[in-house]
């Protein structure tokens, strides 16, 4: 009997169609492809995207060219040069991220103690030539200004946890 | 000077117009079927699949062929130029050539002939030329690789395709494809009486079309896409082509054979208003639905397994199909045509 069971299911492709009909259904499932370009999934307010420096509210840049980041980047992407200001604050002149180096990590805004060189939520910064990503300290300004309130509001959201 | 026209130039005319009446549906229906099969093996993955270019994506074929278009055509040093050259065009020719037999509707053929099935059988057979061409051309060891498996492979699964193709016509009694539609119009989709038949016939049309799970000669895992392997822009579009017409070619040949054609489901009110065309390209879509369906259920074959598969299973039941279909044809006198 058993044998025969065994040969039915042989002759009459059992298997196959027990597959197939497995990717039917499959077939009217809804999908889960998330339509990428126009929608988007969550990020976590730790997420470390492309870098910015912030300024405080009154618009001076927050960066005091401690170098700590510099000094704990483990893979040496950020180059800083400092001198006194006119006004005998202590200033960047310099402040290099090769972008490509980078492995973001977080060591820097980790290290940061006035929280200017951050890592915001964004990570759509391709480009089409590799000079592009070796940024200088406007752009990285820049990006500060242009992310200042995401950044704002992911580090408060962070701060009960640090 | 009219009678010349009307002698000469009318038929010649009318014959190329019915031509591309055949042809440009064809292509077009080649090239959304690449969009189909992607989007149905990504719904089957739980995908979107091409969803961007135009609305719901159906631009994208355009977009491919454009983009296969204005590509390089690069011809590998050490390649033999002609035939690397001539492989593909032979592949998309043969491919097109076969449609000259194939009925869409009740006497909608270009060429009625009487060997119908054995004009499609000889097309489809050359077929391998092209593959073996560009395999042996391309001077390299995958594509070398990939177009010997694809001969074995064609080879092979012919043999048991035809023996299919002799009960059908045992059953049908005529070789040629319009009188085999007819002969199911009499009595019943071919489908039925000839079942097991039928879908030894589809599989081997899987292997014949060199389909998942049968793609031995392209396995993108060990092959690198096989015999096709050393070829880009155009010419790769016309492989490409060429073997989704191919298949589309096989899926007329089974809904010829055994779905009864052009006929409507039922001959009943609903159903036969509407015209033949429209019923054999369902028909067809519906088995290159199968087709897709296959490729996205079952994992490839290993190559062992593909050649028991033809020669110690398909042959042996194809050949007795035949001795016994053949042996009530003839205790019955089964005649569907009356000839």
């Amino acid at each position: 009997m058993n044998f025969l069971v065994k040969s039915a299911k042989t002759i009459f492709l059992a298997e196959l169609v027990s597959g197939m009909l497995l990717t039917l259904r499959y077939f009217f499932r809804p999908k889960v492809t998330l339509n990428y370009p126009y929608e988007k999934g969550p990020l976590s307010p730790r997420f470390r995207g492309e870098h910015a420096l912030r300024r405080y509210p009154n618009g001076e840049e927050r960066c005091i060219a401690c170098k700590l980041c510099e000094a704990i980047c483990p893979a040496q992407a950020i180059t800083i040069e400092a001198e006194p200001r006119s006004d005998g604050s202590r200033r960047t002149t310099r402040y290099d991220i090769d972008m490509v180096k980078c492995i973001y990590c977080g060591f820097c805004q980790e290290a940061c103690p006035v929280d200017a060189i951050v890592e915001g939520p964004n990570f759509e910064f391709a480009t089409e030539t590799r000079e592009e990503l070796l940024y200088d300290k406007d752009k990285l300004l820049a990006n500060g200004d242009r992310w200042e309130t995401e950044l704002a509001a992911c580090i408060r959201a962070d701060a009960p946890y640090r | 000077m009219t009678e010349f026209w009307w002698a000469y130039l009318w038929p010649v005319l009318w014959i190329v117009i019915k031509i591309l009446l055949l042809v440009v549906p064809l292509l077009i229906g080649v090239a959304y079927l690449t969009y189909a099969e992607r989007k149905v093996i990504g719904a089957m993955h739980l995908r979107r699949g091409p969803n961007v270019v135009g609305p719901y994506g159906l631009l994208q074929p355009i977009a491919d062929g454009m983009k296969l278009f204005f590509k390089e055509t690069i011809i590998p040093t050490g390649a033999n130029k002609a035939v690397f050259l001539l492989a593909p065009m032979l592949t998309f020719s043969l491919a097109l050539i076969a449609w000259a037999v194939i009925p869409v509707g009740n006497g909608l053929v270009i060429a009625n002939i009487n060997v119908g099935v054995l004009y499609l059988f000889a097309i489809s057979s050359l077929g391998v030329y092209g593959v073996l061409m560009a395999g042996w051309s391309s001077n390299s060891k995958y594509a070398f690789l990939g177009g010997l498996r694809s001969a074995a492979q064609m080879v092979s699964y012919e043999v048991s395709m035809g023996f299919i193709i002799i009960t059908v016509l045992l059953v049908a009694g005529s070789l040629n494809l319009s009188d085999i539609v007819r002969a199911q119009q009499e009595t019943i989709w071919f489908v039925v009486p000839l079942f097991p038949m039928a879908i030894i016939f589809f599989i081997s049309t899987l292997a014949e079309t060199n389909r998942h799970p049968f793609d031995m000669p392209e396995a993108e895992a060990e092959l690198v896409s096989g015999y096709n392997v050393e070829y880009s822009a155009m010419t790769f579009a016309l492989f490409f082509l060429g073997e989704y017409a191919n298949m589309i070619l096989m899926a007329g040949m089974t809904t010829i054979l055994f779905l009864g054609g052009w006929l409507p489901i039922l001959d009943v009110a609903p159903f036969n208003w509407i015209p033949g065309p429209i019923w054999f390209a369902l028909k067809m879509a519906f088995v290159l639905f199968i087709f897709i369906w296959v490729r996205a259920t079952f994992p490839r074959y290993r190559y062992d397994q593909l050649m028991r598969l033809g020669w110690k299973v398909f042959l042996p039941i194809s050949l007795a199909a035949v001795v016994i279909v053949g042996g009530i044809v003839v205790a019955f006198d089964i005649n569907p045509l009356g000839r």
